[in-house]
């Protein structure tokens, strides 16, 4: 009856897709016909489709986590403090370019990157700034950092330490996730075997020395920014999800001792229905898998636990106020899927560094969602959708493909090896590309609606005198620091990596004695040696 | 389409700098070869000197630089005064990334060709491309 009248009623024809901006084909209506068979499902229950939380945001709203540093760690400390003043209750720190590939900022390479996409650490001595008037032990902090993520733990551990505060106590978040570097970020040093040395080491070393920390944050954000579909997404993370689980049981470990501490980032991308969709997969793929394949017996394993930052890539330079409408709409769909932090996106970031104007009214936009629209009030509101159950189960079928693909292919490492991942987010990326090119796909300010004259904008600027004062501080560290015992524990290191020692007491010690990053950096390359991708269009 | 003699243009593609933000540079790549460019793609973490032995090398008309980290204003110039170093200024030096507007102006004036931002179509880089080089048709 429906069908005939829907079919029977003329149709836009506009020649924009129907299908989710990943591609998935769509009906235009779900009934109860579309509903899967199952067994009523309830949040904080196995698998958890609905949530890990028996009381879902009753009982405690996601973290406002707003992820920011900037030029020096003296600047970002102020930023810290002014966020912390705003009501944010989670550090996220960003580092710049030279951090992020372990080297220091009077490195050649490092001309023109210093502290402007993030924070400059080079030592301790940096650190200490950083977090200084901070107190660890009230705060949780999330660090991306990837290659050389085992180092800044120790370095946070480190002042931590000067503050009086065991690591024991320390909370909060390594990204740590170097597979998915290898797969889309790219900010890979080491080849892969001693790269997951050093994650299953820190991840062994924190199940007893700093227990309450998420060693590894199994990020599928990167791999969508680089242009995957919501599908591809969720598998290549679950499956990276899995390559983890499997290296720490070849260590030894058990999966009951470290799986409650893997933790899971995605992205939270426009379409809306597709990305709440995405994460209640997430959670009931893996819940399955640990309790099922793994044999986890403990609940907490099962429980996937994620945050969540808005889609950077769907900002636009043109009209960029719209970028507000954007964030709040993705972290909406963020809050209905569940997420346990937030971070979303300023609208001045698609030029630089968000501006403190621009990141307090990031902040603003999660505070409105959570005490204005009411959204917080109720679990898993859309479950039972005819719609969002089915697209549910349509995202766990496709992840499911793609681990069968990949099995297939030898596993992820071998599969980042032959550029499957790679190859995959390039077309999907081509893909998207040439739907807006051909306007079957209209962005707001970009292919459609434009404006002839943009109002500029103000941007956050970094002194480009900040590189040449940075390279100064670092090159003082090491005139005052004790050299030789920094020069033994570089050489203990060094010793240690050529075996098969954990290597977090001995990055640990290389860091209290004020080595700098760049210098353990090295010291692990003489032993490691570096990866070069064979770059394929 | 009838060949033509005249050879096709021939772009050298790079990531310079530190970041490994390559879908921006991966498309524009493949776009470039299917209007029927020479492309080649050098991967990532490219000092400018790289980039400039490569364009040699290839004996590339075209220089396209991708950058998401800040550093453009000290990279992009940095590749401009290298082909001056090794007398190749003829070599056209374009360039895209997360590049505010105020940059824009400084970077042509030091000799970079064109900048192309976010949100750009793929056929904006590839019409300037045509204008900048109406000889060499493509097939």
């Amino acid at each position: 009856m429906w069908q005939e009248e829907f079919e029977s009623s003329p149709a836009r024809d506009d020649g924009i897709e129907t299908s989710t901006i990943s591609g998935v084909p769509l009906q235009p209506l779900y009934t109860s016909e579309d509903l899967p068979r199952r067994a009523e499902e309830y949040p904080g229950q196995f698998p958890y489709t609905r949530g890990i939380h028996p009381s879902g945001y009753r009982g405690r709203l996601w973290t406002m986590r707003q992820f920011s540093g900037f030029a020096t760690a003296e600047e970002t400390n102020r930023r810290y403090k002014y966020l912390l003043a705003n009501g944010q209750n989670g550090l996220s720190v960003a580092f710049d370019m030279p951090t992020l590939m372990g080297q220091d900022s009077d490195a050649p390479t490092s001309r023109g990157e210093v502290g402007h996409c993030g924070v400059a650490i080079d030592s301790l001595a940096d650190m200490e700034t950083l977090f200084d008037g901070i107190p660890l032990g009230d705060i949780t902090t999330s660090m991306t950092i990837n290659s050389p993520a085992a180092i800044l733990l120790c370095m946070y551990i480190a002042v931590a330490e000067k503050q009086g505060v065991p690591a024991s106590q320390l909370g909060g978040t390594l990204q740590n996730d170097i597979l998915k570097e290898f797969i889309a970020q790219k900010e890979f040093i080491f080849p892969p075997a001693p790269s997951m040395r050093l994650v299953v080491d820190s991840i062994e070393y924190c199940a007893t020395e700093v227990p309450k920390w998420n060693t590894i944050s199994i990020s599928g954000y990167h791999i969508r920014e680089a242009g995957s579909t919501a599908a591809q997404e969720l598998a290549f993370t679950l499956a990276d999800g899995m390559a983890y689980v499997d290296a720490c049981l070849e260590r030894g470990m058990h999966i009951d001792d470290f799986a409650s501490r893997l933790s899971f980032f995605f992205d939270a991308h426009i379409d809306f229905f597709e990305e709440i969709a995405k994460f209640r997969a997430a959670r009931r793929i893996w819940a399955r898998w640990m309790r099922e394949r793994y044999g986890a017996q403990q609940e907490r394993s099962w429980k996937l636990r994620f945050h969540a930052q808005t889609a950077g890539v769907s900002l636009t330079a043109q009209q960029p106020e719209l970028n507000i409408a954007r964030t709040a709409i993705e972290a909406l769909a963020a809050v209905l899927g569940g997420t346990q932090s937030l971070h979303t996106n300023a609208m001045d970031e698609v030029f630089a560094l968000p501006t403190d104007k621009a990141a307090r009214l990031a902040l603003r936009t999660q505070q409105l969602l959570a005490y204005e629209t009411g959204v917080a009030n109720t679990i898993d509101p859309l479950g039972g959708s005819y719609f969002i159950e089915s697209l549910t189960d349509e995202m766990e079928r496709q992840a499911e493909a793609y681990f069968k693909r990949i099995d297939e292919i030898g596993g992820v490492i071998p599969a980042i090896e032959v550029g499957f991942f790679q190859k995959e987010i390039a077309d999907a990326a081509f893909r998207y590309q040439q739907e807006l090119e051909q306007k079957r796909r209209l962005v707001v300010g970009v292919n459609e609606f434009m404006v002839d004259e943009e109002a500029p904008i103000d941007i956050l600027r970094i002194d480009p005198r900040l590189e040449s004062e940075q390279a100064e501080r670092v090159q003082q560290v090491r005139r005052k620091r004790d050299q030789a015992r920094c020069t033994n524990a570089l050489h203990q290191l060094r010793k240690a990596a050529a075996g098969t020692d954990n290597l977090m007491p001995y990055i640990l010690d290389a860091v209290r004695a004020y080595a700098t990053e760049g210098e353990i950096m090295h010291a692990l390359i003489e032993v490691f040696g570096t990866y070069t991708e064979t770059a394929v269009v | 389409m009838s060949a033509t003699a005249v050879r096709p243009v021939r772009i050298v593609v790079a990531k310079v700098g530190l970041d490994g933000h390559d879908r921006g540079v991966k498309v524009v790549a493949r776009a470039l070869r299917d209007a029927g460019y020479e492309v080649i793609y050098t991967g990532l973490r490219q000092t400018p000197e790289m980039v400039v032995d490569a364009a040699l090398q290839e004996d590339a008309q075209v220089i396209g630089l991708s950058i998401h980290s800040g550093a453009h204003m000290t990279l992009f110039p940095a590749v401009v005064e290298e082909l001056k170093r090794r007398q190749a200024t003829d070599i056209v030096v374009f360039g895209g990334g997360i590049i505010p507007d105020d940059d824009i102006a400084t970077l042509k004036k030091r000799g970079v060709a064109e900048i192309f931002t976010p949100g750009t179509p793929l056929q904006e880089i590839v019409d300037w491309l045509r204008m900048r080089f109406p000889e060499s048709t493509q097939k």
